[in-house]
């Protein structure tokens, strides 16, 4: 119980004193998660609205295998993404691996699947509602899409929610891809695990505290400006 | 305005998974009036109703404008028996077919306050439309099928689980509608209804036309025995 109270002071005076080694691997592991969330959202909003309002040959299948997707250990992506991208690997002349680039390739891998999932559920409700009043008005596929996306936005958001709540709590595969390097790739979790590792408790719960801090206020944040939960909006 | 009218249904027939749904039909929609489409449940009104507006799939016959199909298709609205609305505000609800069609701004946001004034909602066009009571939804889904100006104008049973009032401003709707030019067809339950507004009525049974006609003879002297049972009310199976 005393660890928890010193890891909660310990948090309190390095969030105070705005201590620069704190702030940088926040501000790391912001921007790797939200690089991240950007594209793995690039691609998954549109790929699962697809899914859900078009029919084709495979759609069962696919759609069963992005389920299981949404499972997808991060040890065994880091793994691979590090053997891609390794000296000898096929990517390996690009000299990405233990560069914050790798982390985010290993972390749109893990969360595209989750968010493209999310969207396909939403959205196949809402198609189903829509369906027959957008046939009715002679809609294109492309007006289809777009007043999907427009009028279900606020699920989209959950979805893309979804995927940053994976991504800045993920570890393992950072830890392989990115390597854990001080001033280089060194992120809220893999600080985490590495204090941990050294027996230094106070100091890992108080980047744990820290780390929770910043999923909530980022979620509170990206809610109040998109507006959502407003009283007479839900 | 082209005239996409008459629509002539020619042996028209829906099977769904070897089941006859309606067929063989025949009949031809006028240029005016407001045509009644009666029947008990499962008789095939609503078949029917989707069929004339081409958004079902005939398995046989042929459904006929006076134009192509595709031209046809922008000159029609349908309004669903449980409205469907968009989840928007009661302004954006009416804008949207006309956004769909490349509408000019200005000309958009005249017709939509027209629009709003006509169905009494000018007062609520920042609200949710999936928050209105039934009879504004209903009201709502028949002034977004309005604002087209649609040649022709389909309806499934438009007043089904609304009150009196409701029914009433949705009845004095259609019916400045009717006088302003456009064509209706719509189905419905409510006998009293029918006898209102009906310039002409069909009798559906089995999937099949069973009688039809204009409404002073339609109404006064049916001439089947299954017409003459469903007025008085018996139970037709």
């Amino acid at each position: 119980m005393s660890d928890i109270v010193e890891g909660l002071t310990a948090a309190f005076w390095l969030v105070i004193s705005l201590d620069p080694e704190l702030l940088e691997i926040s501000l790391r592991s912001l921007q790797v998660t939200l690089t991240s969330l950007v594209i793995a959202s690039a691609i998954a909003l549109p790929f699962g609205t697809f899914l859900a309002i078009r029919r084709f040959r495979y759609r069962r299948l696919t759609i069963s295998v992005l389920n299981a997707l949404m499972g997808l250990p991060p040890v065994v992506v880091g793994l691979i993404v590090y053997i891609l991208l390794s000296r000898s690997g096929p990517f390996g002349v690009l000299g990405l691996l233990f560069t914050p680039t790798a982390m985010v390739i290993a972390q749109v891998i893990i969360i595209t699947p989750l968010i493209a999932s999310i969207t396909h559920q939403a959205m196949r409700e809402l198609w189903a509602e829509y369906h027959d009043l957008l046939i009715s008005l002679n809609t294109s596929q492309w007006q289809r899409i777009k007043t999907l996306i427009w009028d279900g936005r606020r699920n989209l958001l959950t979805a893309s929610l979804a995927g940053f709540g994976r991504g800045i709590g993920e570890v393992g595969a950072i830890m392989i891809v990115g390597g854990n390097i001080d001033n280089a790739t060194r992120v809220l979790t893999t600080a985490i695990a590495l204090e941990t590792g050294k027996g230094d408790f106070a100091l890992a719960l108080a980047l744990g505290f820290v780390l929770i801090a910043l999923a909530i206020s980022v979620n509170i944040a990206i809610h109040s400006l998109s507006r959502t939960e407003r009283e007479g909006r839900w | 305005m082209t005239n996409i009218l008459p629509l002539n249904l020619k042996d028209v027939m829906v099977k769904r998974r070897g089941k006859r749904l309606i067929g063989p039909v025949s009949t031809k929609l006028g240029n005016t009036g407001i045509t009644m489409i009666l029947g008990p449940n499962g008789s095939g009104k609503t078949t029917l109703l989707k069929v004339m507006h081409g958004v079902e799939r005939v398995s046989a016959g042929q459904v006929q404008w006076a134009v192509p199909d595709h031209e046809a298709q922008h000159h029609q609205s349908y309004v669903f028996q449980s409205p469907i609305m968009l989840r928007r505000s009661v302004i954006d609800n009416l804008r949207y077919p006309l956004q769909l069609h490349g509408t000019p701004k200005a000309e958009q946001e005249a017709r939509v306050s027209e629009w709003a004034r006509k169905i009494g909602l000018e007062d609520h066009l920042s609200v949710q439309a999936t928050r209105l009571s039934g009879g504004e939804k209903q009201r709502l889904a028949l002034g977004r099928a309005l604002i087209r100006r649609p040649e022709v104008l389909f309806l499934d049973e438009p007043c089904a689980n609304l009150d009196g009032a409701s029914t009433r401003d949705i009845e004095t709707l259609l019916l400045e509608a009717h006088a302003a030019g456009t064509r209706i067809v719509m189905t419905t339950h409510n006998i009293g209804q029918a006898k209102r507004l009906a310039t002409d009525a069909i009798f559906l049974l089995h999937g099949e036309i069973w009688e039809s006609g204009p409404s002073a003879r339609f109404f006064d002297a049916p001439e089947t025995p299954e017409l003459q049972a469903f007025f008085r009310g018996d139970i037709i199976a």
